[in-house]
């Protein structure tokens, strides 16, 4: 027979380990709070008016949902060319990486020729060369050819994701022969073997390495602030970071309202896209 | 096994685009500036030969290494912090239930935002004057620290504001990693009497160490790069207390318009690179051997 005394014992642990549990989960939605918690403070900051920032800084909520300092960024700066420049580079730099992905990768995994080996180094070597070396004799060179502030200095430095064609490989290595020397047999040219029959079979690879790169260069401030001096091909990441710059005093709430036009699409597509974003992440890693 | 090729130039035809822009932008520029770093140059008049002149100055005056070591300290504190706290994150994280995957996307939410957003919203955030933090600390009775004015605290401002940033990958890295780590083991252990901590030591921790070896290596490399954030939140001040290696770098080009000096400089960047590179390599063979042996 179990005591009172043994079986009050027993629900003590019980409740304590229920506690404890909540005190995790407590502990966890804080933790949480403390990444939603910034983007919820920069949509309430970009619906104030300068007069609320001025009195009362601290005080969460606006007093309405105004949206002069939205009006604000869209006169300072030509929002919708901008966007529209910096999703016409992503997507140019994203799509050029796959198209030359997919024949180097093909060739290298594939085929049997002389000076294979040295090519795939050559390829590896430049994965230890980033941007931020580059980016000071690159703009020598493309200064005097006069092509600094076009798209070609946005887009031809990363024509080649060296991690891309790497990746490419990997995959296309895992195709059978027998696909290639099939579709041989029925005549098909190299170039329909690699774009038709096996850019499919590596589609999984292939959206991996277009949504990192898009996400990368939509983003990138580094290359774009290296490479334009004016207005006509500037990428909005740029823009709004001027507003700032530009600004003298608190306008906070302009700010603000800029960095929601530039990171709101971002999260939305995250919040939508999350499991494919997260398995892509791990996938990268993980081959 | 390799096919031969349908044609002999097929395979050189194939790779030719690659070669042409890898060499073009990744292996020439490396050249130039190395050739650069022997001259003295601003972009306007012509390049003047000065030998080891530009190495000399930066060595001499101290900001090479001054900057090195910058650099060094700002990425080993967002190393530590984000490995440390990515690691508990998914310890408590990897289970089923919507308030776990809720914050699971929370946390990696910052991610995927872009470095100037994130610089913007923490410069407001740590406004001395007007911001969130300031207030909230002076609310709370204490006295605000000044997190991007003060000269010995700025640099671990901006890895704390990185650290936000990253956090999230290495928790989903170190999620991935724990897929691995069998249940029936852990609950085999469980039943033998040993405690969370005691599975933790015994058998997570020896089966995640080549993935902590990797967001380890990654985070440092990826850190020692960082630029972004310098240049919206401080640029590379207050006297210079912020003015790590590529801040140094674009200040010699665009500010200083001394082309050699920051050839120099990129020189000796991208040899550091390499090193990194290297004793990563060194790293992960050795923990995924002592995986093997395991």
């Amino acid at each position: 027979m179990v005591s009172v005394a043994e079986k009050l014992r027993g629900e003590g642990r019980h409740v304590k380990r229920r506690l404890s549990a909540i005190a995790l989960d407590l502990a966890l939605l804080a933790v949480a709070l403390l990444w939603v918690g910034p983007y919820l403070w920069m949509v309430a900051t970009s619906f104030k008016s300068l007069d609320e920032l001025v009195r009362a800084p601290a005080w969460p909520i606006p007093s309405a949902l105004r949206w002069d300092a939205y009006r604000e960024v869209f006169a300072a700066i030509p929002v919708w060319r901008y966007t529209l420049n910096t999703v016409v580079m992503a997507t140019l730099i994203g799509v050029v990486q796959a198209a030359l992905a997919l024949p180097a990768g093909y060739a290298l995994a594939k085929l049997e020729f002389s000076g294979k080996r040295t090519a795939f180094l050559a390829v590896m070597a430049c994965l230890i060369i980033p941007p931020q070396v580059t980016f000071v004799p690159v703009f020598t060179m493309l200064g005097p050819l006069g092509l600094v502030n076009t798209m070609a200095a946005l887009v031809a430095p990363f024509a080649v994701s060296a991690m891309g064609t790497f990746l490419v490989r990997q995959a296309l290595l895992a195709v059978p022969n027998e696909i290639i020397e099939a579709a041989r047999l029925d005549g098909a040219g190299e170039l329909t073997i690699v774009f038709r029959i096996l850019a499919p079979l590596v589609r999984p690879t292939l959206a991996a390495m277009f949504l990192f790169s898009f996400v990368y260069h939509y983003s990138d401030y580094f290359w774009p602030l290296m490479m334009t001096t004016d207005d006509h091909v500037r990428t909005l990441p740029l823009a709004v970071a001027l507003l700032r710059e530009q600004g003298t005093g608190v306008r906070w709430h302009i700010v603000m309202a800029g960095n929601v036009v530039l990171s709101v699409p971002v999260l939305l597509v995250f919040v939508l896209a999350q499991r494919r974003i997260l398995r892509a992440v791990t996938a990268r890693v993980l081959s | 096994m390799s096919l031969k090729p349908a044609r002999a130039y097929h395979p050189y035809a194939m790779l030719a685009p690659t070669l042409a822009v890898l060499v073009l932008f990744f292996l020439v520029p490396l050249g130039i500036a190395f050739r650069n770093s022997f001259f003295a140059w601003d972009l306007l008049t012509e390049p003047e030969p000065v030998g080891l002149g530009n190495y000399r100055a930066l060595w001499a005056s101290g900001e090479l290494v001054a900057i090195a070591s910058r650099t060094l300290g700002y990425s080993v504190v967002v190393v530590v912090a984000s490995l440390a706290l990515g690691l508990g994150l998914a310890l408590a994280l990897n289970r089923e239930g919507r308030l776990y995957a809720f914050v699971r996307g929370a946390v990696f939410s910052a991610y995927v935002v872009s470095w100037v957003a994130v610089a913007l919203l923490w410069l407001w955030l740590l406004d001395p004057q007007a911001g969130l933090v300031a207030r909230v600390t002076k609310g709370l009775g204490f006295t605000p620290v000044d997190w991007l004015g003060n000269p010995s605290v700025v640099l671990f401002t901006l890895a704390g504001v990185t650290v936000w940033k990253i956090t999230g990958y290495a928790m989903v890295i170190f999620l991935a990693g724990l897929q691995d780590v069998p249940r029936s083991v852990l609950e085999a252990a469980a039943l033998d009497g040993a405690g969370p901590w005691q599975r933790f030591r015994r058998i997570v921790w020896p089966l995640l160490r080549p993935t902590a070896t990797f967001v380890g290596t990654t985070g440092l490399i990826l850190s020692f790069q960082a630029f972004d954030i310098v240049r919206v939140m401080t640029q590379g001040g207050p006297v210079r207390s912020s003015t790590i290696f590529v801040y140094a770098i674009y200040e010699q080009v665009f500010v200083n318009m001394r082309v050699g000096r920051a050839s120099a400089l990129t020189v000796v960047f991208f040899l550091l690179l390499v090193g990194l590179t290297g004793a990563q390599w060194f790293l992960w063979r050795k923990s995924s051997e002592g995986r093997v042996a395991t």
